[in-house]
């Protein structure tokens, strides 16, 4: 995948981030949203290893041996930042007390249900807090391009990975589109520019419903 | 236990037996108690150990060397990826792997040293993580019963401890550790620095010290 590509999804990801709110972001092109908040955003990063208020990566020489994100990279803390154990961290994650989660995946269903931990046949053995973090937060965004690798289609009927959990997604962008689930339906809401519709429609095997209600334009 | 005597590494791991199931805290090789980790794999010759970890190490590193050595039987974990020799032993049939969500597994490891004895959580129900496990519909949403994760003893790293056992963490290398304080039956602490009773502020006391057996000083 392109940098790209992957900046591309992670603008147009960003700008689903509202001030103040408390998020925690995956592996990933996830991880290049930081560079596309605005000073004023507001938006309360969220690490799963035990920090609240991350702050950005350090100078090589600066790094922290003790200060690391959920990727083992190092990070620093924000003035007002707090640090705390694991399993006060998932209370966090599952009681509902983080607003976002953006993640990739490897498909998502025509109903929300994501898989996005385990690929047959590759030597994957790790789930980490996948699990915890799109049942727990209460808004989940995904963050894909639009095909695999291979070409095939990620936004799917059916998943055929194994599950990460049913229903949990809320919002995917790629960098054709924004699609969002409403009523375990999905909604095509955004094309993103130059894209058009047949483009989407090429690469999405799920059923959705074409609800564009979203300029292009910022 | 009111007071915790300072033992090398060496006696520390003495107290591990063949068959023992292990927790060993980090994220990582960060917040791990490397310094005990090394007199384990040095010093002692219990095998057939259960190690409960969010990792199993890296490469020839960390727990990764008693991998190596062909000690472990069964890992229970979130994420065996981080070292690919780990999951190649599964893989192979050489050790058992029991993949747990992140926030169950410290859940569990919680629950086991606060005396709950088990919860159920909508992470992972209705996935492959939930088989062989109680499903149960609460509330409309289905759930999934989780057992609590004890030890036979507790390997954790602490930045600051003073003499009787209380530790004080660092950053992001308190993770596991806290918990697993409390959930084994003998619990040895590994201190960066060893400080005197007195010098810790009661209030930033995070794992006070009747949780801690035995304390060891970073090598």
């Amino acid at each position: 995948m392109s940098g790209d590509l992957k900046s591309r999804i992670a603008e147009r990801a960003a700008r689903e981030l509202h001030p103040g709110e408390i998020v925690n972001l995956g592996i990933g092109i996830p991880n290049l949203i930081p560079g596309f908040l605005s000073s004023d955003s507001r938006v309360v990063l969220h690490t799963e290893n035990g920090l609240l208020g991350v702050g950005p990566r350090p100078p090589e020489d600066e790094a922290d041996p003790d200060l690391i994100d959920a990727a083992k990279q190092p990070i620093t803390a924000l003035p007002g930042a707090s640090y705390f154990d694991s399993a006060a961290s998932f209370a966090m994650i599952r009681g509902g007390h983080i607003d976002v989660a953006v993640l990739g995946a490897l498909e998502v269903s025509a109903r929300g249900d994501i898989a996005n931990w385990a690929v047959p046949g590759k030597d994957v053995l790790g789930v980490g807090g996948a699990m915890d973090l799109v049942v727990g937060a209460r808004r989940v965004i995904v963050t894909m391009t639009a095909t695999s690798s291979r070409g095939e289609p990620k936004v799917v009927p059916e998943c055929s990975y194994p599950l990460t959990a049913t229903g949990a997604v809320d919002v995917i962008v790629t960098e054709l589109s924004v699609f969002r689930l409403r009523g375990g339906e999905l909604y095509l809401t955004e094309l993103l520019d130059g894209v058009t519709l047949d483009d989407v429609a090429a690469v999405t095997t799920a059923p959705f419903t074409v609800s564009l209600e979203e300029s292009h334009a910022r | 236990m009111t007071a915790s005597a300072v033992i090398t590494a060496e006696e520390a791991v003495a107290h591990i037996r063949s068959g023992d199931t292990v927790m060993v805290g980090g994220f990582g090789l960060v917040g791990a108690p490397l310094t005990l980790i090394d007199a384990l794999v040095d010093h002692s010759d219990a095998t057939d150990l259960t190690i409960v970890s969010n990792n199993i190490g890296e490469p020839g590193r960390g727990l990764g060397k008693l991998l190596r050595q062909g000690r472990i039987r069964r890992g229970i974990s979130s994420y065996f990826t981080s070292n690919p020799e780990a999951v190649a032993a599964v893989n192979a049939g050489e050790i058992e792997a029991t993949l747990v969500p992140q926030g169950t597994f410290a859940e569990a490891i919680r629950a086991a040293g606060a005396g709950i004895a088990g919860f159920y959580t909508a992470v992972g129900a209705g996935t492959q993580l939930a088989e062989g496990k109680e499903e149960r519909l609460i509330g409309g949403v289905l759930h999934v019963l989780e057992d609590p994760i004890r030890a036979d003893v507790a390997l954790v790293y602490a930045a600051r401890a003073d003499p009787l056992g209380n530790l004080w963490y660092r950053r992001t290398a308190r993770n596991f550790n806290p918990v697993m304080a409390t959930a084994a039956t003998i619990t040895i602490a590994e201190a960066g620095e060893v400080v005197p009773v007195g010098a810790f502020e009661p209030e930033s006391v995070v794992t006070p010290h009747l949780y801690v057996d035995f304390l060891v000083e970073r090598a």
